[in-house]
């Protein structure tokens, strides 16, 4: 135990703390300090995202409570704290109120394993991106109880709804999530970072960095993919018979998972705190892992307010039909590529300590691979853009009073 | 046994596991069986853990409560009457039997060397990497042959499963 006691623990066993105390001791602090930050980053992304939300929609957005708003999440926070809490009568009492905990653990659990810079991260995980994964499916466990629980319709449905689209999204964000994995050699989020000091992953595989992307868009459950709260459809989705702060973990923790899906895609794609002057000091590394994950966040946001809903049928048709079996391809090609240049002698066998120069000669190969990959795409998703078209003029043509309207 | 973190930690898992089990069994609750039985799942994922096998616990939690009961989720939503069920199950003394033979053999798998000797304590020194496991998974030494074997039984259970699902029509 004794070589495990550094930082903090040493400073408490020289002023006379007992080992295993100091230990625990140190161990609580680190605890709380990973639980605890995301717990209260998630009240300041609350208003970024309204602000954010009503700049596109060219708002003001909120500006009453404090300083250009910034109080208005804390206000609402006493609101929603101080509302009745009801159970509906017929509901699952465990499971209903136990699902928004769970929800809002599964995002908070992530923190453990993120490393904010070279030396501090809650734990370096082996299987660091797997756990990434597992824990993701407490979240679609956590909608599955919420919306049977409650003893809804609609609830239901909206459950229905958001675990196939959960379900289907996680293949195609394992498989892209797999691509960093590869190319550092380690599971290890601590190590994917740092295989990235020579090139960032996003320049050797963009197309895994879009497909993780679009998945972990849908993941959290933000537009073009916001089945989840489809109010015109399902009344709310399966949050519905939840109010108070019960409803506040729903909604606090879809926020934060947004965000931590913006930190973890920094770094598996843009080399985490890597950046000019990051081993200076280990502000300077955690800045640029808030920087890199908040400019992905606001793409994140940006997208949301920009685009409308997609039907049911059209999402998992997108999903089935297009990222999973594209997601497979990129994986395959990527593996076989890496594996020829390794052979071959031009790509670095191991990231960690491959340099720049190192790497040049893979990347050229591995951005050719993937822009061929994508123009042959752009080729197919034009053809069915043109036949959707045509099918909807030919459908348009049947109907004149349609078309007198449309051609208005 | 002496009290020490591992220890708490196998008797907290080992009161998931079984508590879960239990729970399975006796419930009139379709949707709070599947629970019970993830809690149960996540039991031997912690089991998992305290042996050093942290990709098997990320894969248990993973596939077992991820995929399986999820999906078990699903099929049970799609049943008529979730909540209480009123059939009871009759046979009880077959399974009476087999339950005992079952819980005997393990009995004596455990406490007399049948299926292979072994020590109790005799923990090995290395623990094995998720890097060992891979490697075994393809080394012709190791379990390439059943590692390919189940491959080939997914491919043919997937293909199975598109081909009962296609429409006739189509």
């Amino acid at each position: 135990m004794e070589e495990l006691c550094t930082g903090l623990c040493s400073v408490l066993t020289e002023s006379g703390a007992e080992l295993g105390l100091a230990y625990f001791l140190s161990l609580l602090v680190g605890v709380l300090l990973v639980s605890g930050v995301p717990l209260l980053t998630v009240i300041l992304l609350i208003w970024i995202e309204r602000k954010v939300a009503a700049r596109i929609q060219d708002r003001i957005g909120p500006n009453r409570v404090g300083p250009v708003g910034l109080l208005q999440t804390i206000a609402d926070m006493i609101k929603l704290l101080s509302k009745e809490d009801i159970t509906p009568t017929a509901a699952d009492r465990v499971l209903y109120n136990a699902a928004p905990l769970v929800s809002f653990a599964s995002v908070v659990l992530l923190w453990a394993v993120i490393p904010f810079t070279p030396f501090h991260y809650g734990v370096d995980l082996e299987i660091g991106a797997l756990y990434f994964v597992a824990i993701a499916s407490f979240g679609t466990l956590a909608i599955m109880a919420a919306g049977w629980a409650s003893n809804n319709k609609y609830a239901l449905l909206g459950a229905f709804r958001v675990v196939a689209l959960l379900v289907s999204y996680e293949v195609p964000l394992v498989f892209a999530l797999l691509a960093p994995v590869m190319l550092a050699g380690s599971m290890s989020l601590v190590d994917i970072v740092n295989a990235q000091s020579g090139m960032w992953f996003v320049v050797l595989s963009p197309l895994a960095f879009v497909i993780f992307y679009i998945s972990s868009q849908a993941e959290t459950g933000r537009a073009p993919f916001d089945l989840i709260e489809a109010e015109s459809e399902l009344v709310a989705g399966f949050n519905i018979e939840y109010s108070g702060m019960k409803f506040g973990m729903f909604f606090a923790a879809e926020f934060l998972h947004v965000f931590t899906n913006g930190i973890i895609m920094a770094i598996l794609f843009f080399g985490g705190w890597m950046g000019p002057l990051y081993y200076e000091s280990p502000l300077i590394a955690f800045a640029w892992l808030g920087a890199k994950g908040g400019l992905i966040y606001f793409t994140t946001l940006w997208l949301r307010n920009t685009v409308p809903r997609l039907r049911i049928d059209q999402i998992m048709a997108f999903n089935w039909k297009f990222l999973v079996p594209l997601s497979i391809a990129n994986l395959i090609l990527i593996s076989l590529a890496l594996k020829v240049m390794q052979e071959l002698g031009i790509a670095p066998r191991d990231m960690l300590s491959a340099s720049f120069g190192d790497l040049l000669p893979a990347t050229a190969i591995l951005l050719v691979i993937n822009g061929a990959m994508i123009l042959y795409l752009l080729g197919i998703l034009r053809k069915r853009g043109r036949e959707a078209r045509r099918e909807s003029h030919e459908a348009r043509a049947g109907y004149p009073q349609t078309a007198s309207v449309a051609g208005r | 046994m002496e009290l020490n973190a591992i220890s708490i930690g196998f008797v907290v898992f080992s009161i998931f596991t079984l508590g879960g089990g239990v729970g399975v069994v006796t419930t009139r609750n379709l949707f709070q069986g599947t629970i019970w039985l993830m809690v149960s799942l996540f039991g031997v994922a912690g089991y998992f853990v305290l042996l050093s096998a942290p990709f098997l616990a990320a894969v248990q939690i993973l596939v077992y409560i991820g995929a399986i009961a999820i999906l078990i989720t699903f099929a049970v939503m799609l049943t008529r009457s979730v909540a209480r069920i009123k059939e009871r199950y009759i046979r009880i003394l077959p399974s009476f039997i087999a339950s005992l033979a079952l819980f005997l053999i393990l009995l004596l798998g455990v406490t007399v060397p049948i299926f292979g000797a072994h020590s109790p304590g005799s923990i090995p020194e290395y623990v094995a990497s998720t890097r060992d496991l891979g490697a075994a998974l393809v080394d012709e030494n190791g379990y390439v042959v059943p590692f390919l074997l189940a491959s080939v039984l997914l491919t043919a259970a997937m293909i199975g499963a598109i081909f009962i699902a296609r429409d006739e029509n189509a």
